[in-house]
């Protein structure tokens, strides 16, 4: 099961919270991989200290132009979506910072003059953590703007069992690509304004992507109920209350998991972990009614 | 000699547009103040990167010799000396006032960008307008 942890503000707590539950899970005996998909900003490592064994270097192919074969048509640079190519009287410009990597322009160059070749966007680094917790995490390479191949790459190393993604933040094509064709998309949010407008647009992108979504208020406090109204109007189910809490920011900042400062936390994170493969059941069971 | 003024609408009477990549359309003068053309750009919708770019490339279409604006980034300039194109920034006023002031040779010629790289569209609101 592919359970993405994802927010629409940044800093509401998603890695808290994904590294709690796959601490929590590992601990209690299973088979568990987290994945950090935040590659412009990865900090799972920072609590769950993985013994990095492997490195693997993740390119996308971009267009070079062999100039004694090209016409200079213009059909590469007409179907670039990006406006990576530029046709100017008898050369061909390439904008590499732009390109996504699609070959398009090599699958329509009617000369066969456009050559694919490979460039470095970023690095996929892997290990284990106590407890044979699986990790892997991206980093992209500084200069590269382009994070949704990268996300794709670091999604393939999840391992059977259970796979928690932390997500990056947002609702733009790094977050889109994380939480599509994962089975759950658990969004935290903290009770304030940014957060309540933030979530909304999060749940917005969890329906058009088709994933069943739940919420997690982080930073809950008393008589702060802007997003419990907010769900009780949309029929969406908080799963998990973390309160504002001067002990648990401390731990943050220490790089301390929650699940180490007190045992509870385990134990409430194993019970999220219930409910929301509740959830995740029942849906299918619904899905196959129909 | 053909030359392009970015443009805010399709007239000769309206604003003309300081960004390059974003502007609605580019009006094709002769030497004689003719206008020869309106060119829709594409760009300043539907790309969602690389609007200099592309702007760049239609005017490189429409066989424009000389185009007048505002503001050219990195990228567009390097399309711009790919293109042949010579570049002349300071518009302001309508596009037959820009023109004017062009033909005057009160414009100056722009040899390196004169604007940041930016991703994606800034919203009219918060482009400083």
């Amino acid at each position: 099961m592919k359970i993405t942890v994802a927010s629409g503000k940044g800093g509401t707590g998603k890695t808290t919270v994904a590294v709690g539950m796959a601490l929590a899970l590992q601990a209690d005996g299973n088979r568990v991989t987290f994945l950090d998909c935040d590659v412009e900003e990865p900090n799972g490592h920072i609590f769950i200290k993985p013994d990095i064994q492997k490195n693997e270097d993740v390119f996308i192919d971009v267009p070079e132009i062999n100039l004694e074969k090209c016409d200079f048509c213009g059909k590469c640079s007409e179907i670039c979506a990006f406006n990576a190519l530029l046709v100017a009287g008898e050369s061909v410009v390439v904008f590499h910072e732009l390109c996504h990597g699609c070959g398009g322009c090599n699958y329509f160059c009617p000369k066969g003059a456009v050559t694919l070749i490979p460039k470095k966007i970023g690095t996929i680094e892997m290990g284990t953590a106590a407890e044979g917790l699986n990790f892997a995490h991206g980093q992209l390479e500084i200069g590269v703007p382009l994070s949704p191949p990268l996300v794709d790459a670091v999604k393939k190393k999840q391992n059977g069992g259970i796979t928690i993604i932390d997500a990056p933040p947002g609702t733009s094509c790094p977050a889109v690509h994380t939480v599509r064709e994962t089975d759950f998309c658990l969004l935290v949010t903290e009770p304030t304004p940014f957060g309540l407008n933030d979530l909304a647009l999060a749940v917005e992108m969890t329906r058009a992507l088709d994933v069943p979504c739940g919420i997690l208020v982080n930073r809950a406090r008393e008589g702060w109920d802007i997003i419990d109204k907010y769900c009780k109007q949309n029929n969406l189910k908080i799963l998990m209350k973390i309160p504002l809490s001067r002990e648990i920011a401390g731990a943050y900042s220490k790089g301390i998991p929650l699940t180490f400062l007190d045992k509870e936390w385990g134990v409430a994170f194993r019970r999220l972990f219930r409910d929301i493969r509740e959830m995740v059941e029942s849906e299918r069971n619904n899905r196959h009614q129909w | 000699m053909r030359i392009a003024v970015s443009s805010t609408g399709p007239n000769a009477t309206e604003p003309a547009e300081e960004r390059l990549g974003r502007c609605n359309c580019f009006l094709v003068f002769d030497e004689a103040e003719n206008l020869l053309e309106v060119i829709t750009n594409d760009a300043a919708s539907s790309a969602a990167e690389g609007a200099g770019i592309k702007s760049v490339q239609t005017l490189i279409k429409h066989k424009v010799d000389v185009v007048l604006t505002g503001r050219v980034g990195p990228k567009a300039m390097n399309a711009i000396m790919a293109g042949g194109l010579s570049v002349y920034t300071g518009v302001s006023g309508t596009v037959a006032q820009s023109l004017k002031s062009y033909l005057k040779g009160e414009l100056q010629p722009l040899l390196a960008p004169n604007s940041a790289a930016h991703a994606g569209q800034v919203p009219r609101e918060r482009a400083g307008r």
